[in-house]
């Protein structure tokens, strides 16, 4: 596979305001995306998140090193260069971001008029377009009459008009309620598989990354802290903030009050990383030591398919059968065992 | 009430003359004064900083200028741009000398009109705009000005009003139209009756403007 985009050594600085010192948004930034991946970008606001997916199209030009996007550079491209190229490269938003004064075909349409097609091409592609989002009913509607997952399929529609090779998504389910959210993944899916369109998500949504991203990106201060295939990242963290966008969702293992109180409950507490392991590898390791486990603690997340998280169990058993469960398990992931007497005893993965 | 010099009957012809002079003033000035301004205006907001053509030079230059003859009150800048008036159509008398002190002081003030609606234009439609690929030219008139149309149209009919306005002043130096009948007939000689109905008529002229204004601009928002 060829990378459809890829940074080396990329800072973006803006200006401070009066003498302040300049702020640098994106601080020596390398990466490479696949063509054909989804490529999520996930940091907490602040994180330069939306500066680094507007280098990608040219909104902003980097400061220092250089970013190239479908064999063009960026940084360097003439005008009239950058427009061709921001024609291969849709773009949505969290704000839909549609024109208010044209109908929902004159948003679909607009990239095609500026791309030069002619008017009964512009009519015939629009309500093809509108077809494939599921919105062929709306064409003459106003943006201003739709509602929110309308409005971000007539962005989707707009982005993907001139059948761009790349999507970048700015944050676009952030403004959407849950069930929307999951009806446009399920577009956006669609459109990389349909369509082959490599796609650039930024969100602050861990559970984005998880449903949809092949591959993710950790960003926090300017910078890539953590990279890679989506399960790897988040089953082996690098970074600190990594591993606590996971603890997020999966809990990790009991601690304080939790733990004392857990304790109470009587037998033994097994916590396990469902972690290259399945919950049903733990139950059947269980079962062949003769250990039946109920869980009381711990969750454990979708990963594009795959389980992710770390589960703690109740044993009511004898200490040293769960000692040699746990010793079983631990070669392929982590294990620790909690008991009433010794307050903590680990088993290494 | 010395009425018998100036009876209705050699009075309602030289009315007539005068809302034909103010119309055409009114008219003429807002067609020129409203291009003039919206181009200007159009001008100062994609020269901002950070906007479309942002430029500095032009922007402060221009923003200097309109905040200097912007204050200076109407019936002041009449006589005050004298000189160009007589430059440009030989005179500083008549309904068609007065239209040019008008067409200036409008295009100064439709130009911050049409800057302050286009700044109000939300910036992400124009960073989707820019992200399509589209020409900054075309974004600025076929995204930007298309986005503000409802609020532009509301400031065009505050404009009307405020060069009816004008035009009444204009009369004040000679300029004619409905402002010079009042003065003369009305005030100079005393007959509160042609000052009441100048008045009617000028409140007539007004609320067309408005009604037409606020009706256009209903409809372009109703989408």
């Amino acid at each position: 596979m060829s990378s459809v985009i890829s940074f080396e050594g990329v800072t973006k600085a803006f200006p401070g305001p009066k003498r302040a010192p300049e702020l640098v948004a994106v601080d020596d930034v390398s990466l490479a995306v696949q063509a054909g991946s989804i490529v999520g970008v996930i940091g907490y606001s602040g994180a330069g998140k939306s500066t680094l997916v507007r280098l990608i199209n040219g909104l902003e030009k980097p400061s220092s090193g250089s970013v190239n996007v479908l064999g063009v550079d960026v940084g360097t491209a003439s005008p009239s260069v950058l427009r061709a190229l921001r024609g291969r490269i849709g773009m949505i938003f969290q704000q839909f971001n549609l024109f208010n004064a044209r109908t929902v075909r004159g948003n679909v349409g607009y990239p095609l008029k500026v791309a030069g097609w002619k008017r009964a091409d512009i009519d015939r592609r629009v309500d093809e377009l509108l077809d494939f989002v599921g919105i062929g009913d709306k064409a003459s509607q106003h943006p201003r009459k739709l509602s929110g997952g309308q409005k971000q399929r007539v962005g989707i529609a707009r982005a993907i008009a001139t059948e761009p090779e790349i999507l970048l998504a700015d944050e676009a389910t952030s403004a959407l309620d849950p069930q929307t959210t999951a009806e446009v993944l399920a577009l956006l899916r669609r459109i990389n598989r349909q369509l082959g369109v490599t796609i650039v998500v930024i969100t602050h949504q861990i559970s984005i990354v998880h449903e949809l991203c092949d591959q993710v990106i950790v960003m926090d201060g300017g910078r890539v802290v953590d990279s890679g295939e989506t399960y790897r990242v988040f089953a082996h963290p690098e970074a600190a903030l990594t591993e606590r966008f996971v603890a997020a969702v999966t809990q990790g293992l009991p601690e304080g009050e939790t733990l004392t109180a857990l304790l109470s409950g009587g037998g033994v507490l097994l916590s396990v990383d469902v972690n290259e392991v399945t919950t049903e590898d733990i139950a059947a390791v269980l079962d062949a030591h003769g250990l039946r486990g109920t869980v009381v603690y711990g969750g454990v997340t979708d990963v594009l398919g795959r389980q992710l998280g770390t589960l703690t169990y109740r044993i009511r058993a004898e200490q040293d059968a769960v000692r040699r469960a746990a010793a079983e398990l631990s070669q392929r992931t982590k294990a620790t065992i909690f008991t009433g007497a010794d307050a903590h005893a680990a088993v290494g993965p | 009430m010395i009425r018998d010099a100036t009876s209705w009957d050699s009075l309602t012809p030289v009315l007539l003359q005068s809302i034909q002079e103010t119309v055409f003033m009114v008219a003429v000035t807002l067609v020129i004064a409203g291009a003039a301004g919206l181009i200007v205006g159009a001008v100062l907001y994609a020269t901002r900083p950070g906007n479309l053509f942002a430029n500095p030079v032009v922007f402060q230059t221009l923003n200097i200028v309109i905040n200097l003859v912007r204050p200076i009150p109407f019936i002041i800048f009449l006589t005050a741009v004298g000189p160009l008036t007589k430059a440009v159509v030989g005179t500083t008398l008549g309904t068609t000398a007065a239209i040019v002190p008008m067409v200036v002081m409008a295009t100064v003030v439709i130009a911050r009109v049409v800057e302050q609606n286009l700044v109000a234009v939300d910036p992400g439609i124009v960073e989707a705009a820019s992200a399509i690929g589209a020409r900054r030219l075309g974004i600025l008139f076929g995204v930007v000005i298309p986005e503000a149309l409802a609020p532009l149209i509301l400031g065009y009919t505050f404009m009307f009003i405020a060069v009816v306005d004008m035009s009444a002043m204009a009369g004040y130096i000679g300029g004619g139209g409905l402002g010079n009948f009042a003065i003369i007939y009305g005030y100079q000689q005393f007959d509160q009756g042609a000052t009441w109905i100048t008045v009617a008529i000028i409140v007539v002229i007004v609320q067309v403007g408005q009604f037409i204004g606020n009706r256009l601009a209903q409809r372009i928002l109703r989408h």
